[in-house]
C-alpha cells in the first residue's frame, strides 16, 4: 500500500513509523486525511464574505468492524464532518479514503454504496408523504438494483432484520412512533449492505426507554453484517458504552483521540475532562460538578489565537494563548492530544 | 402547611380523535425551598402539570382538581387577573428555549425590570439595581452594559443565565423549570445546573425542576415524582428512589441507560419494550402493564397508590409484596 | 408548544396489548377526510359553492333557459321576476339587447372558471418553478431569482395589464396569458420560504446521500411538502385572477362582447344603474359570492394545513 494517496499534513501525521507501518498493514475502513472546510459567511452577489474553519485538518483512520466515537459541543463541526463523510458537501482540503481509495471525485451514487447516514430528528429523516416501502426501498431504485419484485423482497426482509413488522411497509412515518421511525431510518441505511455507518446523533431525539432498543439494535447490526461506524453523540454515557475508539472535537479540531479506555479513564485533555465532568451520571448524593469552565463559547468565525480552548481552560498559560498545540502521540501508545500541558 | 398542594389534578384536551388525557388526576406537593423533579419521557403529562401550575394552559383544556392550594390560596377559584399577579410576583417559569422565553423586541433591562415595577410598585432606578445586582449574582460579567444589550447578542448559555435571574427578580416562592438545561451543551448544562442549586437554597426558593433526564435529577432534586402516562407512578425522596425503587417502569428508566463502570461496554442494554400507551379516549388499568416484564391479571385493575416506607409512594399493585410466581401458561388462558 | 409536548404517540389506547411491533390503525381515511372538512365551517361553504360553481358550468347548455347570444329585441330592459313587470320567461331579467340574464350569468360561469384556473396553473407554474429554485439552491440563485421577484412587485399589475391589452387588443385568451404571466409573484415568495424550510430536512439529506438526481429531489421529495402551501395560494389567485378580468373587462380592455364576462355584464348595464340597478347588480352579486367561495375555500385549507390542524 505505498500508493496510499497521504498527503503530509504538517500539523498531525501522528503516527511515528513503527506504529504506522503496523496499522498500514490493515487499511482501515474509513480514513479521514487532513480534512478541512471553510464557509464563506455574510457574502452576498457581489460581495465577499468572511471564512469560517468548520473543520480544520482532521484525520482519523476507523478500523473495519469498529465504532469510532466523536463528542463535541454544538459548532464544532462535528455535523460539517458527517455531510463531508456522506458527500453533501465537498471538503475545502483533505481527502477521505473508503477501503484506501480516496473518494474525491467518486461519484455520489459510488459513495452512497459504502457509506450510509443514519440521521438524528426521525421525525425529520423520513419524507412525511411516501409510505415506509418507498422509503425504505428508495436506494434500491435509485441504483436500479433488482426487479421491482426482488425489491419488495430485500425491503421486507431489511424490515424484518430491523425489528419492524412487515405491514410497516404500507404505513405513513406519521403512523409510526419515534422508535419505529428510527428504526425505518436503519432500514434504509442498510438496505444496500453499506460497510461504513454514519449515526449523527442517532438517539438523542427519542425518549431513554426507546434509546436503548435503538443502542441494542446498532449493537446487534455490527454484529451481523461487520459495519464500521462513526457514531457522532454528545451523550458521553452512550457513547462510553458503544464505540472502540472516541475523538474529542473542539471548534473544528480533534483535540484528543483514543481508545475507549484511554479517553474515559484518563483524559489528558483539559476540555475531555470538563467534558466527562460534565456528564451527569444517575448517582445521587454527588451535586453537580464544578467544572471550572467560563461559559464565554468562542465564535467560530473568529477562533482565539493559539490553543482554541485556553480562554476557557482552567490551566491556560502564556503558551496556549501564542501557539497551537499539535495533535501527537506524545507517549506512542497510539493516542494522540493536542494540549501543551499533557 | 406545604407550598404547593395539588390533589386529583386532571388535564383534558379535546382532540380530533376525542378527549386526550393529558393529566390523569396526580397528587404532589412542594415544601418551601424545596427542589422537586418531575421526571418522565415526552407525552408524560409533565410539561401540561406545569402550564396548569401556571394557569398558562391552552384555552381549549379542561382542568379540574380536586385540591390545587398555593400557600393557602386556591388556583382553580383564582380569576385570570388575580392569577397573573401571582404569576408575576410569586410564582416564575423557566423555560426550554430562552430564545422564544425573551422578547427579542426589548433590551434585556427592560424586560428584568418590567415585571418588579408592575407587581411590586417600586421605581425604575430600584428594579434596575435589583436586576444588576442579580445578574451579577447568575455569574454575568458587565451586567450593568448587558441592561442594555438585547437577546440575540447574548449566547444560549448566557441566556438560561438571564432567565434565571428574571424568574427571581420578584423574590418568588416557587419557580417552575420546565427542561431549562435541555437545549444546552452538556458542559454549559452543568453550569447552569449547578447555578440553579445553589441560588435555590440561597433565597429558599422552593423549585419544580421538569426534565427527562434522569442524571439530572440524581445531582439536584431533594425529591422526585416520577411520571408515565399522565400519571404520578413513583415520588420519593431521590435518595430512596435511586437506591430502592419501586416502579417497575422506574426500574426500568434507570436500567435502560448504560451506567459507566457498571454496565459493560457494548452489551446489551435492558430496554423497555413498546411504546407509550395512547391518553386518547378512557384509560383503564395500569398504563403500564402493556410494557411491564412483571404484569399480572391484577393489573387489568387501576392500582392504588401505595405508600412504602416514609414518603416512598408508589401506584403499582406489588411496590410492596413480591410479585407472584408466573403460573404455568395453560391456566391463564 | 403545548399541545405538541403531549401529542399521542402512534399507538391506540384501547388495545392495551400493544408491543413493540404494534402499529396503530387510524380510523377509515375517508371518515377522517369529511369531518376534517366539514368541521371547518368557511370552508364547507366554500367547497359548496365552488362545487356548484362548476357544476353550473359544465352544465350550462343544459341549464340554460334561453341562448346567451340572442338578441329579441322586443323584449329589452324585461326586469326580474320579482318585480312588478317581471316574468318567469326572463327569471332574472334582460339586458339591453333583450339576452336573457340567467343564461348569460350561468354561461359568464365558465368564462370566470376558465380565467381563474388557467391563470392560476400558468402563474403557479412560473411561480413554483422560480420559488422551488431560488428555495433550494440559495446564495446566488436566490439572490438573482429574489431580483426578478422584487421587480415585478414593483409592477402595479392593472396598470401594466391595462397598457399590455390595450397594445394587444383585449380577449379571452389574451387575459389569461397577461394575467399568468403577471400573477406568479405569490406562488415564488411562498415556494420559496417553505421550499427554505424543506431543504435542510434530513430526508432530503438522505435522498441526496443516495445520489438522486436533482428533478427527483425537486419533484418527488420537496413538492409533494410544500404542495399544501401551493394550493392555497393557488386559490387566492384563482379568486384574484376572476376579480382583475372583471376588472379589465369592465374597462373594455379584457374579454369582448359579446362573450358573457360577469364583468362585461357590469360594464354594459352601468348607463342604467340608476334606474334599472338590478342590471347591474345581479352580475355584481355573482362575482361577489364567486370570489368569496374561493377565498373561504383558501382560507380553509390554509387552517386544515397548518401544524396545529395536522393531529
Amino acid at each position: 500500500m505505498n500508493a496510499q494517496p497521504i498527503t503530509e499534513v504538517a500539523e498531525s501525521r501522528p503516527l511515528p513509523s513503527d506504529s504506522a507501518s503496523v496499522s498500514r498493514a490493515v487499511t482501515p475502513a474509513l480514513e479521514l486525511c487532513g480534512l478541512s472546510k471553510t464557509f464563506t459567511l455574510g457574502g452576498g452577489l457581489f460581495k465577499r464574505g468572511r471564512t469560517l474553519g468548520a473543520v480544520s485538518n482532521v484525520s482519523l483512520r476507523i478500523p473495519r468492524g469498529q465504532v469510532m466515537g466523536l463528542v463535541g459541543e454544538s459548532g464544532c463541526g462535528k455535523s460539517t464532518l458527517a455531510k463531508m463523510l456522506l458527500g453533501l458537501t465537498t471538503p475545502s482540503d483533505g481527502d477521505v479514503l473508503v477501503d484506501g481509495r480516496p473518494v474525491r471525485g467518486a461519484d455520489q451514487k459510488a459513495l452512497a454504496r459504502h457509506i450510509q447516514p443514519i440521521f438524528q430528528d426521525p421525525y425529520s429523516s423520513l419524507n412525511p408523504r411516501k409510505r415506509i416501502a418507498q422509503i425504505v426501498g428508495l436506494p434500491l431504485r435509485v441504483h436500479g438494483i433488482g426487479t421491482p419484485r426482488e425489491q419488495a423482497a430485500h425491503v421486507a426482509e431489511t424490515l424484518d432484520v430491523v425489528g419492524l413488522p412487515r405491514r410497516a411497509a404500507e404505513q405513513f412515518p406519521g403512523q409510526l412512533s419515534g422508535g419505529q421511525r428510527q428504526r425505518v431510518a436503519i432500514a434504509r441505511a442498510l438496505v444496500m449492505r453499506p460497510d461504513i455507518v454514519i449515526c449523527d446523533e442517532p438517539t438523542s431525539a427519542l425518549d431513554v426507554s426507546v434509546q436503548a432498543q435503538i443502542l441494542n439494535l446498532l449493537l446487534d447490526l455490527k454484529a451481523e453484517f461487520g459495519l464500521t461506524y462513526l457514531f457522532i453523540s454528545h451523550d458521553l454515557a452512550v457513547v462510553e458504552h458503544l464505540v472502540d475508539r472516541v475523538a474529542v472535537m473542539y471548534l473544528g479540531r480533534i483535540v484528543e483521540e483514543g481508545t475507549r479506555e484511554q479517553i474515559f479513564g484518563s483524559p489528558r485533555h483539559p476540555y475531555t475532562r470538563a467534558l466527562l465532568d460534565s456528564a451527569l451520571t444517575p448517582e445521587p448524593g454527588l451535586g453537580v460538578p464544578d467544572i471550572g469552565l467560563g461559559d464565554a463559547t468562542p465564535d467560530p468565525s473568529d477562533p482565539p489565537a493559539g490553543c482554541a480552548f485556553h480562554p476557557r481552560c482552567p490551566k491556560a498559560q502564556a503558551t496556549c494563548r501564542q501557539q497551537r498545540p499539535r495533535l501527537e502521540d506524545i507517549r506512542g501508545d497510539n493516542a494522540r492530544v493536542a494540549c501543551h500541558l499533557a | 402547611m406545604p407550598l404547593l398542594e395539588v390533589n386529583n389534578l386532571r388535564v383534558d384536551l379535546p382532540v380530533e380523535a376525542g378527549t386526550l388525557h393529558a393529566v390523569r388526576g396526580i397528587d404532589f406537593h412542594v415544601e418551601r425551598g424545596e427542589m422537586l423533579c418531575l421526571v418522565g419521557e415526552s407525552g408524560c403529562g409533565k410539561s401540561m402539570t406545569s402550564l396548569a401550575l401556571m394557569g398558562l394552559l391552552p384555552r381549549k383544556a379542561r382542568l379540574t382538581a380536586d385540591r390545587l392550594q398555593f400557600d393557602g390560596i386556591d388556583l382553580t377559584m383564582l380569576s385570570e387577573r388575580r392569577r397573573s399577579d401571582l404569576r408575576g410576583a410569586r410564582m416564575s417559569m423557566i423555560f426550554q428555549e430562552p430564545m422564544t422565553a425573551l422578547n427579542p423586541a426589548y433590551t434585556l433591562g427592560n424586560q428584568l425590570c418590567e415585571g418588579l415595577i408592575r407587581h411590586r410598585g417600586v421605581s425604575r432606578q430600584e428594579a434596575r439595581e435589583r436586576a444588576i445586582y442579580l445578574l451579577e449574582r447568575v455569574g454575568i460579567s458587565a451586567a450593568k452594559d448587558r441592561l442594555n444589550q438585547y437577546p440575540h447578542q447574548l449566547s444560549g448559555g448566557l441566556r438560561q443565565r438571564v432567565m434565571i435571574a428574571m424568574a427571581l427578580m420578584c423574590e418568588p416562592d416557587l419557580i417552575i423549570a420546565d427542561e431549562p438545561t435541555t437545549a444546552l451543551d452538556v458542559t454549559i448544562q452543568a453550569q447552569i445546573l449547578r447555578l440553579l442549586r445553589e441560588l435555590q437554597q440561597e433565597f429558599g426558593t422552593a423549585v419544580i425542576f421538569i426534565t427527562h433526564d434522569l442524571g439530572v435529577v440524581a445531582r439536584i432534586a431533594d425529591r422526585v415524582a416520577v411520571m408515565y402516562a399522565g400519571e404520578v407512578i413513583e415520588s420519593a425522596p431521590t435518595p430512596a428512589l435511586y437506591a430502592n425503587p419501586a416502579h417497575p417502569y422506574t426500574r426500568g428508566l434507570l436500567s435502560c441507560i448504560p451506567a459507566p463502570g457498571k454496565t459493560p461496554p457494548g452489551s446489551r442494554l435492558q430496554a423497555i419494550p413498546g411504546v407509550v400507551p395512547s391518553l386518547v379516549g378512557h384509560v383503564e388499568g395500569c398504563a403500564f402493564r402493556n410494557r411491564c416484564p412483571q404484569a399480572q391479571p391484577t393489573c387489568e385493575r387501576t392500582p392504588p397508590l401505595m405508600s412504602l416506607s416514609g414518603d416512598h409512594r408508589a401506584r403499582c399493585h406489588y411496590a410492596d409484596r413480591p410479585v407472584p410466581a408466573p403460573r404455568p401458561p395453560e391456566t391463564i388462558s | 408548544m403545548t399541545t405538541s409536548s403531549v401529542s399521542p404517540t402512534a399507538s391506540s389506547a384501547s388495545t392495551p396489548g400493544t408491543g413493540l411491533g404494534e402499529i396503530s390503525l387510524q380510523p377509515p381515511a375517508w371518515s377522517r377526510v369529511t369531518r376534517r372538512l366539514f368541521g371547518h365551517r368557511g370552508l364547507a361553504i366554500g367547497l359548496i359553492v365552488v362545487g356548484l360553481a362548476i357544476l353550473i358550468a359544465i352544465f350550462a347548455p343544459l341549464l340554460a333557459p334561453h341562448d346567451p347570444y340572442h338578441q329579441d329585441i322586443a323584449n329589452r330592459m324585461v326586469p326580474p321576476v320579482w318585480h312588478d313587470e317581471g316574468s318567469w320567461e326572463h327569471v332574472l331579467g334582460t339586458d339591453k339587447l333583450g339576452r336573457d340574464t340567467l343564461s348569460r350569468l350561468l354561461f359568464g360561469t365558465r368564462i370566470s372558471l376558465t380565467i381563474g384556473l388557467v391563470v392560476a396553473l400558468i402563474s403557479g407554474v412560473i411561480g413554483t418553478t422560480l420559488g422551488v429554485l431560488a428555495g433550494y439552491f440559495g446564495g446566488r440563485v436566490d439572490a438573482v431569482i429574489s431580483y426578478i421577484i422584487t421587480t415585478r412587485l414593483a409592477m402595479p399589475v392593472v396598470l401594466v395589464a391595462l397598457a399590455l391589452a390595450s397594445l394587444t387588443g383585449g380577449s379571452l385568451t389574451t387575459v389569461i396569458l397577461l394575467l399568468g404571466l403577471l400573477l406568479w409573484d405569490r406562488f415564488a415568495v411562498v415556494s420559496r420560504s417553505v421550499t427554505q424550510q424543506v431543504r435542510d430536512a434530513e430526508y432530503v439529506f438522505a435522498a441526496r446521500t443516495l445520489g438522486c438526481s436533482l428533478p427527483y429531489i425537486l419533484l418527488r421529495e420537496v413538492l409533494p411538502n410544500i404542495a399544501g402551501s401551493l394550493i392555497v395560494v393557488m386559490t387566492l389567485e384563482m379568486a384574484h385572477a376572476i376579480l382583475l378580468e372583471a376588472t379589465l373587462s369592465f374597462l373594455g380592455m379584457g374579454v369582448q362582447p359579446p362573450l358573457p364576462s360577469w364583468g362585461l355584464m357590469v360594464a354594459e348595464g352601468k348607463a342604467y344603474m340608476f334606474f334599472q340597478p338590478w342590471v347591474i347588480a345581479i352580475p355584481g352579486i355573482a362575482l361577489f359570492v364567486l370570489v368569496l367561495a374561493i377565498n373561504l375555500l383558501g382560507d380553509g385549507l390554509r387552517d386544515l394545513n397548518a401544524p396545529g390542524g395536522r393531529n
